[in-house]
């Protein structure tokens, strides 16, 4: 049975188990007060038969695979047995390969492939690998099954009257929340550390020093040995920079523009502008950044250049500033949303009592409403920093992928994250300094963004402290 | 409570015969009926600080205050009291102005303020405001430290050329709020941080420092406890030998310690109005003497 209708098997199971626990318990109220409602017995009795049935088969799908090739291999004559690595993974490969070819060939015609050109190892090895393979199957359709009914069994001799079903099931529930939350935490350790790993990988082949203080990035290295190329020089302070730039570009289109907008929203606007304003606004960050890309390098690009050059300026034709400002207009949202909500929230008390004092009304918002809003507008400001700081789409279609260290904003930079996407899409082997840059980038970017949410709430706690 | 249930039963039909009053003007040629529309007592003076004629009062479409004719004299101190709901709020936003801040809200009538009237087109009702303090019921201290807190209306209106000026009317307006003494060492700390009476205090503190002619006041002491609410009644008998006071309270014990006189307000209209020992001693009107003996409200 595969994994689908194995898992209808089980729910089915489940909801019988629920109506067993029910029954049981309805059974047993005639005769006694029960602790619990009886349909907390039946949650109780399906939960038991699920979660258990669940993790088995969860760990034995996961695992299935490893273990059937290691009893494949294990099987072969020694011949097969003393390859090196490479070859074995090889091997391994084709007659997987081909193992799934007759799979298919069964399902389709219902007769078995004559294998013509395979050697007869690989053949004996497929035709093994499939044996356990539904071998495999087979055990696990059975052990599960037969685990969720043990489980229904046995919470079913355990229900009492008195037993206290509805605090169980409360207890699991919790634990099924707990797991969800590690599941959660766990992924983001496992994330860093694999990219901590990587980056550190990378540091073996350039200096850490060369990584963090060169002003120099061209990550071309030569493949093979023949070839003419670069050694490669990896000094990430002009991505660095560029990123930099770029978000501070944005960030100045932004936080003004964000701010502004939702205090007209919050304070000024009628209902019903709010009701239209804020949803519309809301939807500049639901353009897909590709679009926001060639709105930057087909129109605002070659105004800015042609304004540069009236002005006597020269500007480059892909260019920081394009890049930024467009980039500026997509994370409006993020500013103008979150800020509309904490001032829309600051209590009209305050309010009022600004005006009593004789304030206007942007004096009251300037002394008053600003301050007291200002940890949600900090908030949001930092979230669009770090989506400016993230974005990738448009600065490579806007900003270039030169590699400049420079603060003008008509010259083309590039980002920490174009650079990724560029590292990563080429044709080169995985443990070649120029992909593993890729996780020292990531892992520079990661180190910077944790620095400044860090900030923030340094900030935002002070301010508070000063405030509440 | 020692309310027995004949009490209750005359409180009820008082209800109802009233509700039935404001629907239909000539039903019955009840008592309450005849002397509802007119204000008895004394509610006109004669140099008053504030004179209010006609005043009619719409939320939306629901009308809020009928027809109430008040004065307030100079440095009087006028107790506003009256069942949840009966008004004393809206009226006493009326006076500065606070109910323009609500869209809904319509005023009619004439409010004069040494006879210059309030809701003249050429008055500026922040100006207005800052010559009509407020304090309310729930002390609402600004996010910012005491010394802001007090400095921010004389800042606003440029009532100090420099600081050392700024300096001395802060820490009079604390010492008239009978504060100083408490916060003198943590002026700068955030006035958000001090007891709740301490902050009505600041609101009072805050709300004098502009030095304006008339205060408002809506239940100031609501949410204190009684020490602080002595403080505060302390504070305003003494503040009444500079201002004009107008306070809305539930206490009448509280009305009859602070006010020169009081006002009983009843479903939006002003039944009686009369100085504070008459209205609490020989009270003219049934309703008042229903509210104030505690049969009502
Ligand atoms: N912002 C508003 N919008 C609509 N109706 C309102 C508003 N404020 C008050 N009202 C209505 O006006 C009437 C008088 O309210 P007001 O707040 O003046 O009463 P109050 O005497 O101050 O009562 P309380 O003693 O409970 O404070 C009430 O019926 C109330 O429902
Ligand atoms: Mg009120």
């Amino acid at each position: 049975m595969n994994v689908t209708s194995l898992l209808l098997v089980l729910v089915s199971i489940a909801l019988l188990g629920y109506f067993g626990g029910y029954r049981k318990a309805r059974a047993l109220s005639s005769s006694a007060k029960t602790h619990s409602r009886p349909q907390y017995h039946g949650y109780l009795v399906a939960l038991w038969a699920l979660l258990p049935a669940l993790a088995v088969l969860m760990a034995w799908t996961m695992s299935q695979e490893a273990i059937i090739t290691r009893l494949v291999m294990s099987e072969l004559p020694a011949t097969a047995q003393h390859q090196s690595a490479a070859e074995r993974s090889l091997f391994i490969n084709q007659f997987k390969n081909l193992a799934q070819a007759k799979k298919s060939a069964v399902d389709e015609s219902g007769v078995s492939l004559p294998n013509e050109e395979d050697d007869p190892l690989t053949n004996q090895a497929a035709n093994r690998y499939l044996h356990w393979q539904e071998r495999s199957q087979v055990a696990r359709t059975l052990a599960v099954i037969t685990l969720a009914a043990l489980a229904i069994w046995l919470t079913l001799r355990r229900l009492r009257a008195s037993f206290q079903a509805r605090n169980r099931v409360e207890k699991i529930i919790q634990f099924i929340m707990m797991l969800s939350a590690s599941i959660a935490i766990l992924t983001t350790v496992g994330i860093v550390f694999s990219v901590l790993f990587e980056a550190l990988q990378f540091f073996r082949h350039v200096p850490i020093t060369e990584f963090l203080f060169g002003t120099h990035w061209n990550p071309q290295t030569a493949i093979r040995a023949d070839q003419v190329g670069g050694s490669g020089s990896f000094g990430a302070i002009p991505l660095f920079t560029g990123t930099l730039l770029i978000s501070l570009i944005a960030l100045s289109v932004a936080v003004p523009l964000g701010l502004f907008s939702a205090i007209y929203l919050a304070e000024y606007a009628s209902p019903r502008v709010r009701a239209i304003a804020k949803p519309v606004m809301e939807m500049l960050a639901g353009i897909p950044t590709v679009v926001y890309g060639f709105f930057a390098a087909l129109t605002v690009a070659p105004l800015i250049r042609q304004t540069a050059e009236s002005l006597g300026l020269s500007a480059s034709s892909e260019s920081t500033l394009a890049a930024g400002l467009v980039m500026g207009i997509m994370i409006i949202p993020f500013v103008s949303s979150l800020s509309d909500d904490v001032i829309s929230a600051v209590p009209q008390i305050l309010r009022d009592g600004s005006y009593a004092m004789g304030a206007t009304k942007s004096e009251t918002i300037k002394q008053v409403i600003i301050p007291a809003a200002l940890p949600g507008i900090v908030g949001g400001v930092l979230l669009a920093a770090s989506r400016a700081i993230g974005e990738t789409m448009i600065v490579v279609m806007a900003a270039g992928l030169a590699a400049n260290l420079t603060a003008n904003p008509l010259d083309s930079v590039t980002t920490v994250t174009t650079q990724i996407v560029t590292l990563l899409t080429g044709d080169q082997e995985f443990d070649s300094p120029k992909t593993l840059a890729a996780f020292a980038l990531g892992l520079g970017l990661f180190v910077v963004t944790l620095g400044l949410n860090i900030i923030s709430l340094y900030v935002v706690r002070k301010y508070r402290e000063q405030y509440e | 409570m020692t309310l027995d249930k004949t009490a209750l039963v005359v409180d009820n039909n008082n209800n109802s015969t009233e509700v039935n009053l404001t629907g239909s003007a000539s039903d019955t040629a009840d008592m309450l009926d005849m002397t509802i529309g007119e204000t008895v007592g004394k509610a006109l003076l004669e140099d008053a600080k504030l004179n209010v004629r006609h005043a009619n009062v719409f939320y939306g479409d629901k009308q809020a205050i009928h027809d109430i004719s008040l004065d307030i004299g100079k440095n009087e101190v006028l107790a506003m009291i009256g069942p949840s709901g009966c008004g004393k709020s809206t009226f006493l936003r009326c006076l500065n102005r606070m109910n323009d801040t609500i869209p809904i809200c319509r005023v009619e009538g004439s409010f004069l303020l040494d006879g210059e009237d309030i809701y003249d087109r050429r008055q500026d009702p922040v100006l207005l405001r800052s010559r009509v303090g407020m304090v309310f019921q729930k002390p609402n201290p600004f996010p910012k430290s005491i010394y802001d807190n007090v400095a921010y209306g004389v800042r606003l209106h440029g009532l100090a050329k420099n600081r050392a000026e700024l300096d001395e009317i802060v820490e009079k307006s604390l010492r008239r709020a009978g504060l100083f003494n408490e916060v003198k060492d943590d002026l700068h700390k955030p006035g958000t941080g001090l007891s709740g009476g301490q902050q009505q205090r600041l609101c009072i503190a805050r709300t004098i420092a502009i030095d304006p002619e008339v205060i408002l006041m809506d239940e100031p002491t609501s949410a204190l406890d009684p020490i602080a609410t002595a403080l505060i009644e302390e504070l305003i008998t003494e503040l009444s030998e500079k201002y004009t006071i107008a306070i809305v309270t539930h206490s009448m014990q509280q009305a009859a310690r602070v006010s020169n006189r009081t006002a009983y307000f009843h479903m939006g209209k002003l039944v009686e109005v009369n100085d504070t020992d008459s209205v609490f001693t020989t009270p003219q009107h049934p309703l008042t003497e229903n509210y104030i003996t505690g049969r009502f409200g």
